[in-house]
């Protein structure tokens, strides 16, 4: 699938989208779609309009043009929380855990805020991260940066995404836990069939899971690299800021 | 003893009356971050709403416990879809549309029942203790303080509703990013706060009277309280009242009232001073 490309099994389609912070643009004329249950990466300098992307697309920022499609429905119109409600999750940067709520009620509440109030949607999200099992009663706020990522993770999957936005979950985060990170994440992609949209810059981490690469230059998305592309450490390198 | 035993009534009477005309502010000022300027006037609702409705032949304790704090609570949802819902993030802005909310409240109830006290009769009568006389009703509103106070800890800390709101209260933009609603859930803080603030007044219309400019009264020490006590809403209120209410009333018995408002003041600015965060902030970090 292209960048602009409106494919009939997309789950998210963005066209012409800009935005901006107040007078100031920072988005202009994004296009580009994803697949139900693809891994997308995006990948550019610090500064040119990654988060701001997965920021205007979850609805914290307004967009002042173009259209995205989520599941056939306009985002654009939508507040965040009804956004949520149609399946699209968000992994902020930063992870942005309620710190001064347990685990379990970080992930109750998510669970609440989507409408479930079963437990058993919770043990089974507890199951894929089994580090998170004897922090339940942790408050969120004492957990190291790597568990407060696989928190992070676990919340957003108890709403029952379908796409989730990744923002840079790798940044502050023991090797160890990347690893363990990317693998879950795999896995959930197989069994769910779950679409990403992920914003790294972290060229293992973005190589090890996405299937095609979004290249971001001053706000535009200007070139897009296949996953054989992505092994080319020249090209990316070029456009990651890592050269 | 005898003394003793109505001096700790009074102490308990005092932290009582001052931890629910508490209550209402410290929900909405500890959980949505507004500073409504307006809440003594919410009080005031109350105790108007408990008076009329008494006079109008409702019993007393329907007046007090439910009519007043449901006419308030229904004034706190409309004003909060009117007015308030317009300036969150905007903290002057709140204080400012507050604070005109205030004189409104207070101009309008001036014209419609005039600058005169209006009371009714405090319930349940008074026992003897040795040679001193207490009123029960003062012991009612050390109970009815409690289950206030116990209820909304439930509420807060063992319900779905109060673990949205205390997730909400800590990161909005995040909470809706999972699919809570923060309008809702402000709508829904704002009016359980101005239904507490009627409440209080209900309970206190009996005491005190009410007249139009009562709310005034109670805003100042309200609101010391509450930054006295800190972020964690009912822990802070009933430390910080257990605290100002008790040397306040200890100073007024050993003195006089007035000094017993400028012990409150003192004892609020020197545990700010070392406790900048207020008591909660340094010692029940992430209580309720």
């Amino acid at each position: 699938m292209s960048i602009s490309e409106n494919h009939p099994h997309s789950i998210l389609s963005v066209s012409g989208l800009a935005s901006g912070y107040g007078n100031i643009p920072i988005l202009s004329d994004i296009s580009f779609a994803v697949a139900d249950g693809e891994f997308v990466g995006i990948l550019g300098h610090n500064g040119m309009g990654k988060t701001t992307l997965l920021r205007t697309l979850m609805g914290h920022i307004c967009s002042t043009a173009g259209v995205a499609l989520f599941n056939g429905c306009n985002l654009t119109t939508l507040v965040p929380e009804a956004r949520a409600a149609l399946g699209l999750g968000y992994v902020p940067q930063g992870r942005q855990i309620f710190p001064a709520l347990s685990v379990w009620d970080n992930l109750k509440f998510a669970a609440l805020s989507s409408g479930n109030e079963d437990d058993a949607k919770l043990a089974e999200v507890i199951d894929i991260f089994p580090r998170l099992k004897p922090l339940l009663s942790r408050q969120g706020g004492v957990l190291s940066g790597g568990e407060q990522q696989l928190l992070a993770l676990a919340r957003c999957l108890a709403t029952t995404p379908r796409l989730i936005l990744l923002d840079e979950p790798t940044e502050g985060i023991q090797p160890s836990i990347i690893e363990e990170i990317a693998d879950t994440l795999k896995d959930i992609q197989k069994k769910h069939h779950m679409a990403f949209v992920l914003v790294e810059q972290n060229l293992e981490f973005i190589r090890a899971l996405s299937e095609r690469v979004l290249i971001m230059q001053k706000g535009c998305i200007v070139q897009e690299l296949t996953s054989e592309d992505v092994i080319k450490t020249d090209l990316v390198h070029e456009f990651s800021g890592l050269a | 003893m005898d003394y003793i035993i109505v001096l700790i009534l009074q102490v308990l009477y005092s932290v009582a009356s001052l931890a629910l005309v508490c209550a209402g502010l410290a929900v909405v000022f500890g959980m949505m971050r507004v500073i409504n300027l307006a809440h003594g006037e919410f009080i005031m609702l109350g105790g108007f709403t408990t008076v009329l409705s008494a006079n109008a032949g409702v019993p007393l304790m329907i007046a007090i416990l439910v009519i007043a704090p449901l006419a308030v609570g229904i004034a706190g949802y409309l004003i909060e879809r009117l007015v308030v819902r317009h300036l969150y993030g905007r903290m002057v802005d709140t204080m400012l549309a507050t604070w005109g909310l205030s004189l409104l409240l207070v101009g309008l109830a001036t014209m419609v029942f005039g600058n005169q006290v209006a009371g009714v009769a405090a319930p349940f009568g008074s026992v003897t203790i040795g040679a001193y006389g207490v009123s029960l009703y003062d012991v009612f509103v050390i109970g009815i303080t409690i289950a206030v106070l116990v209820a909304s800890y439930f509420v807060l800390a063992h319900t779905n509703l109060g673990l949205i709101a205390r997730g909400a209260m800590q990161n909005p933009e995040m909470a809706s990013s999972l699919g809570a609603s923060p309008a809702r859930i402000y709508s829904v803080t704002f009016t359980a706060g101005a239904a507490l603030s009627g409440l209080a007044g209900g309970i206190l219309a009996p005491l005190s009277g009410v007249v139009p400019t009562m709310g005034a009264a109670f805003v100042a020490k309200a609101f010391i309280t509450v930054i006295t006590g800190g972020a964690s809403i009912l822990t802070g209120t009933i430390t910080a009242s257990g605290i100002l209410g008790g040397i306040s009333t200890l100073t007024t018995f050993a003195i006089n009232p007035v000094i017993g408002d400028v012990a409150l003041l003192l004892t609020a600015i020197i545990l700010l001073r070392f406790l900048p965060y207020g008591i909660t902030g340094r010692f029940f970090r992430g209580a309720n």
